[in-house]
């Protein structure tokens, strides 16, 4: 550890947030249909997409024709894709003749990107074709993105609402969004990663000669346009294998912090988007902190955890030195450290490092920030209503202790937004822990583990956690790409996305109808720094009793044994 | 609108008395009655607790059968069972002083036959069992008789004890006609004679209303409460998940787990303290209103009292006195002020009207006491002359309204002095009323009548606006003197000339705001405003239609109990917050206490995650599961006490009880555990 480690974490973060402002901003005019710069040239093909689709774009529906709405998009979606992904080798554009997927893989691969997980079980650059990336993956690395930021301008909506009935139409957001904000800034991203060194090309390959004289083919692909909206949608799902730890992906300083920065900015640009339409910008600067420290600390675990002395090497009487294993070199602890926790904190899962090859700690650091509920600060949209989740429940505990019943922005927290609230808390402990639970002792699951012990566990935690958190990272060392591994993992995304998700919007609904009341002296304080330190001590209070028990059995077990293999250190 | 103030020093009794040695001894035996599994149905955290018992038990049972060790599968269900226990007696014992206090008031039911009407022309009467009075029909009830129902006086006026339902042995005055005409079955005539029509079916009266309400017969849960169950609820099933999961997990790692420690582990995990208290907490709030002489007709209005924002309060009787006292005598130029007083003092002494004995009070204070000369004729006030006075031989004194008694001295404003027009005007725009005083039809000066604002009034509605509430002043005065009026007494806003129709618009229109409003009335004209309310407190003196439509009733019939009601609403739910955040902070030492003794044998690395040092893994999840029990005892008294509501406003409240309940839900644990660690390990009992 050091100065300039400590300070690149900061400023990363602090850029973040800078860039993060206006794009919610500008976010927020996008959601309240108010006019834009791009209008111009957007306007028309907006109204073209409307009339196209058979899209009343001023009817608004209730909660429950825009949850259906959204899951009949994303069915619809699923099925597309599977069918894109099985029959690959029929398609166009598959300049290096790959076959079609198997159907377990297509199912996993198709539900983990229409959910916005991007788990890969497979090695893409030995699986996809050029046309299934592009058309498939790609276009729904668009369209998962812009239903979460969807269904958090629902939220917004919910908020500012005085007795409504209608929260806005799932049409209009996916088209607004993807039009107005994915696609244009993926564009600038696209070109300016192009200008960074990044491969865009239809060509399959290069073939180079390599120094002892072998011949290697080098897979190429469109990179830069997918490695924008792969860090901008919270995405995460690489065109290599070895994801923004390839060169092709991620090609220098410039282009790691560009991919940090942009994996968060638009999940907190939905926070200030928020504070904009629910005209709570005091409370929406709270939450903007409660992400920011909370991904700071979790960044600063991880470097100090990886920057330590590693005990293993201690052991060996080698050099003493930090454990450099999995990480790429060229950025070192410090950018590894805070780009595992941004993308384990966001949902995004994208990765220029080995989770797997962390200190146990470092590791357990990561797993625990999905587990937390991707809300810090979680995918595109679907961080911010976790976290408003989170905030109504912060808000119950703890705000009956000023003498009234519980009201966040002016919303009485009552018993049905409660119970829908812990349907969806419950839907993590139940996925994760469930599925790991089984896992550990089925011979079959058991088969997909590259490590035995307490970080083999880790390993099936870590896999479950980051398909229920939508996140799509993974603790490499499980091989994934088997019947249990896909169909369960895909189970596990399914749940993360929709059984999470449409209680929110029930809550959105139910949140709608009521009266908005007015703040007086008497009313639960929700911008200052109390309800900052409430909303962070909730949330880890709560992640942490619902996982304490199974990380002592994973990361903290193998930290203090590692500890133990040196009696003295 | 008359409020009739019970004529007491002393502050009645009340019905809620402290606990005694008898309502704990019902409340162990009301605990036992309570394990009954259908009974806890209700309280699913206590449940899940009785069911883990019952699965200790048996795991016990086998133990015994297989001959394996048994005394700490004995030592934890034991005290599984005393968790439940204690969960059950926090609530009985909160429900016993309402029993306790039922028990007195049905002593106050009518025994005796009732004198039916059979003719009312000759007036003859005949013994009837008060259980088959009817609605409408006429009772008589003599000196010594107990009112036999609730009813509405049509015909004569007695002094009426009514001990029996408010605790005040003082009697009032109950006539037909106007707003006091409203009698309470079970209350006795102490002189007099009234005929009463019965106004309420047999066991559906005042007192078979308030047995059931401070009995809890339909205590429901409030909205609240249902959701923090839900939440309790919710928490719960997230525990049976990680717990159950560790199953699998365990037996990954080669962890032999005890069926038995993961139920312990499982209920130190659950909510048992806010759990077992919830209920407490809830009737608690009721008794405490009851305390203060105020009956909650459900714990939702007690509830809905901690949420309110706006009160509107009368401005008679409950901001300002009631009656114009005098507070200053301004004499005109030439006239002594000892001359004025004088004059002033006999011009009052046969006037025995509130403003007349405060001009009387005020001279005497100043030192000047009279009789009236002898033979002294007293002229009344009337409307027509607009003033009073004596008349002594030749002498005449007079006070009354000014342009009355300027006309009498035959002056008019123009032509009197201009300290004293100045005096009149200063009092009338201050919202006061002026008098002028005559001696022998030459003007002496002006008496300074004024409407005065109780004492400490303004510091409370300074207490109210750091709580967030509003408070409104309704008064019938004309706008000038309001204002004086209100801005004497610190009211935030204020309504003038009010009609009771003006009040009901008022509320609405807050209401239609997103804000809670709460009142108190005792006129038949307000009944319609306090079925609006969200907290509508009918004074027990008030009209039966008032009595009826509001969701409490205060029995000390004193309108300022409004801000005490909604501090009792606050102090309900702050507690039931506290305990709520003690509860789910304490997990966190329970954790440290139990996991690595759960895995420390098959996994020894984990013994650093001991950060108790507690002596040994049983010792360990005993002291939890100890800690967990005793402290639902030791917080009963909280619940049942409430945590003290502070008007300190809504940020600093909050960080200090966050302080206390939540970063002390946390550290005190550790504390308890080790303690109890220490106690178990030394006497040996793991």
């Amino acid at each position: 550890m050091n100065l300039p480690g400590w300070a690149e974490i900061a400023l990363t973060l602090a850029i973040t947030v800078a860039v993060a402002w206006p794009l919610g901003l500008y976010l927020a005019r996008v959601w309240n249909g108010e006019s834009t710069w791009l209008d111009a040239v957007l306007k028309p093909v907006e109204r073209l997409v409307y009339a196209g689709c058979g899209v009343k774009p001023d009817k608004g529906q209730t909660w429950l024709s825009y949850a259906l709405s959204f899951l009949a998009f994303s069915a619809a979606s699923f099925v597309v894709l599977y069918l894109i992904l099985r029959f690959q080798d029929l398609l166009p554009l598959n300049p290096q003749g790959f076959a079609g997927m198997t159907p377990h893989l297509a199912f996993n691969t198709a539900v983990s990107f229409v959910t916005n997980t991007n788990w890969q079980s497979y090695v893409p650059e030995t699986t996809v074709s050029t046309f299934s990336q592009m058309a498939g993956l790609t276009s729904h690395n668009f369209l998962s993105a812009a239903a979460g930021i969807a269904l958090a301008a629902v939220m917004a909506r919910a908020f500012a609402a005085n007795r409504a009935n209608t929260l806005g139409d799932f049409w209009v957001d996916l088209t607004r969004i993807s039009l107005y904000i994915l696609l244009p800034i993926s564009l600038v991203l696209a070109l300016a990663f192009v200008g960074l060194g990044m491969p865009q090309t239809l060509l399959g390959h290069v073939d180079a000669t390599t120094v002892e004289g072998g011949k290697q083919a080098i897979a190429l692909f469109p990179v830069a346009s997918q490695e924008a909206i792969k860090q901008l949608g919270t995405n995460g799902g690489g065109i290599f294998n070895a994801n923004s730890a390839h060169p092709f992906e991620n090609p220098n300083a410039i282009t790691n912090l560009i991919e940090i920065v942009i994996m968060n900015a638009l999940s907190l640009a939905c926070v200030v988007a928020f504070g904009r339409t629910v005209l709570a910008r005091r409370e929406a600067r709270a939450i903007v902190a409660v992400m920011v420290i909370l991904v700071a600390a979790g960044a600063s675990v991880i470097y100090a955890a990886e920057s330590q002395v590693a005990p293993a090497l201690y052991a060996a009487h080698t050099t003493p030195g930090a454990n450099m294993e999995g990480k790429e070199v060229r950025f070192g602890a410090p950018s590894t450290a805070v780009w595992a926790a941004t993308t384990t904190g966001a949902s995004d899962g994208g990765v220029n490092g080995m989770h797997d090859s962390f200190m146990p700690l470092g590791g357990g650091m990561a797993m625990f920030l999905i587990q937390l509920g991707e809300i810090i600060p979680g995918g595109v949209g679907s961080g911010l209503y976790g976290m408003l989740v989170m905030a109504l429940i912060a808000v119950f505990v703890a705000g009956l202790m000023v003498g009234r019943t519980p009201e966040y922005l002016g919303k009485k927290v009552e018993s049905r937004e409660i119970k829908l609230a812990m349907l969806s808390v419950l839907i993590l402990p139940l996925a994760i822990l469930g599925f790991t639970s089984v896992a550990a002792v089925l011979p079959v699951a058991l088969k997909g583990l590259a490590n035995p012990g307490a970080h083999g566990l880790s390993e099936i935690l870590y896999a479950y956690s980051s398909a229920t958190g939508n996140n799509g990272s993974a603790f490499a060392g499980l091989t994934a790409n088997t019947p249990w591994w896909n169909t369960t993992l895909g189970i596990a995304m399914l749940l993360g996305r929709f059984a999470y998700a449409i209680p929110v919007l029930a809550i959105a609904g139910s949140l709608a109808a009521k009266p908005k009341l007015a703040a007086t002296t008497g009313t639960f304080p929700t911008d200052g720094p109390l309800f900052i330190g409430l909303l962070i001590g909730v949330i880890l209070i709560m992640g942490g009793l619902q996982f304490f028990p199974a990380l002592a059995l994973g990361p903290i077990v193998e930290h203090f044994q590692a500890l133990q293999m040196v009696p003295k250190f | 609108m008359t409020t009739a103030t019970i004529p007491s020093g002393k502050k009645a009794a009340g019905l809620a008395g402290n606990i005694s040695g008898k309502i704990i001894g019902r409340a162990a035996r009301d605990a036992l009655a309570k394990l009954n599994p259908r009974k806890l149905l209700g309280n699913p955290v206590i449940f899940a607790t009785e069911i883990v018992a019952i699965l200790a038990t048996v795991s016990f049972g086998l133990a015994i059968a297989q001959h394996g060790a048994w005394g700490f599968a004995l030592q934890i269900a034991l005290w599984l069972w005393t968790t439940v226990l204690f969960a059950n007696f926090a609530e009985s014992i909160a429900e016993g002083r309402g029993k306790a206090a039922a028990d007195s008031l049905r002593a106050a039911r009518v025994t005796t036959k009732a004198k039916l009407i059979i003719d009312p022309e000759k007036g003859t009467w005949l013994p009837t069992p008060a259980h088959q009075l009817g609605v409408g029909e006429i009772v008589l009830v003599e000196a010594g008789d107990v009112v036999p129902a609730d009813g509405e006086i049509i015909e004569g006026l007695a002094m009426i004890n009514e001990a029996a339902v408010t605790g005040e042995s003082a009697p009032v005055i109950r006539e037909s006609g106007g707003d006091r005409s409203a009698v309470t079955g079970g209350t006795t005539v102490v002189s007099d004679w009234i005929k009463v029509r019965i106004t309420s079916e047999p066991g559906h009266t005042f007192l078979d209303r308030m047995i059931a309400m401070v009995e809890g017969a339909d205590r429901r849960k409030t909205p609240n409460e249902v959701a923090l169950a839900v939440l309790l609820a919710g928490l719960t099933l997230i525990f049976l998940i990680a717990v159950v999961t560790l199953l699998g997990l365990g037996a990954y790692s080669g962890v032999k787990l005890d069926p038995m420690v993961l139920g312990a582990l499982f209920i130190c995990l659950i909510p048992t303290t806010i759990g077992g208290l919830l209920s407490a907490v809830g009737i608690a709030g009721m008794d405490r209103l009851l305390k203060v002489n105020v009956l909650a007709t459900s714990g939702r209005a007690v509830e809905a009292a901690g949420d309110v924002d706006t009160l509107l309060l009368d401005k008679t009787g409950t901001i300002t006195f009631g009656n114009r006292m005098a507070t200053e005598l301004i004499p005109v130029p030439g006239v002594r002020p000892d001359m004025l007083m004088r004059a002033a003092l006999l011009a009052s002494l046969g006037d025995q009207t509130p403003e007349g004995r405060s001009i009387v009070e005020l001279i005497r204070e100043q030192g000047l006491t009279l009789q009236a000369p002898a033979g002294a004729t007293v002229i009344a006030f009337s409307a027509t002359t607009r003033q009073s006075g004596i008349d002594a031989g030749k002498d005449v004194w007079r006070k009354g309204a000014v342009d009355a008694v300027l006309k009498d001295v035959g002056l008019d404003a123009s032509r009197a002095p201009a300290e004293f027009n100045t005096a009149v005007d200063r009092i009338a725009r201050s919202g006061g009323t002026p008098l002028a005083v005559a001696e022998n039809g030459v003007l002496f000066g002006v008496i300074h009548l004024k409407d005065v604002v109780k004492p400490n009034v303004k510091e409370r509605f300074a207490d109210l606006r750091r709580m967030g509430l509003r408070t409104v002043m309704i008064t019938g005065d004309n706008p000038v003197t309001a204002a004086a009026i209100a801005s004497e007494a610190g009211v935030d806003d204020f309504l003038a000339e009010a009609t009771p129709e003006d009040k009901l618009r008022l509320m609405r229109e807050e209401q239609g705001k997103g804000r809670l409003v709460a009142m108190c009335g005792d006129g038949a004209n307000d009944a319609p405003a306090l079925a609006q309310a969200d907290v509508g407190v009918a004074m027990q003196t008030g009209a039966q239609a008032a009595r009826e439509a509001g969701n409490m009733v205060d029995l000390d019939s004193d309108p300022t109990k409004l801000i005490e009601i909604v501090e009792v609403g606050k102090q309900m739910l702050i507690t039931r917050g506290a305990l709520t955040t003690f509860s789910i902070a304490n997990d966190v030492a329970k954790y440290f206490a139990i996991i690595p003794a759960l895995f420390v044998v098959a996994l020894p690395a984990l013994g650093a995650l001991n950060v108790m040092g507690l002596h040994s893994p049983q010792s360990a999840i005993l002291s939890a599961v100890i800690f967990n029990a005793l402290i639902i005892v030791a917080l009963i008294p909280l619940a049942l006490r409430g945590v003290k509501y502070r008007a300190i406003g809504a940020a600093k409240l909050l960080s200090r009880n966050l302080l206390i309940y939540g970063l002390g839900g946390v550290v005190a644990p550790f504390i308890g555990i080790k303690i109890i660690d220490l106690i178990v390990s030394g006497v040996g009992l793991a």
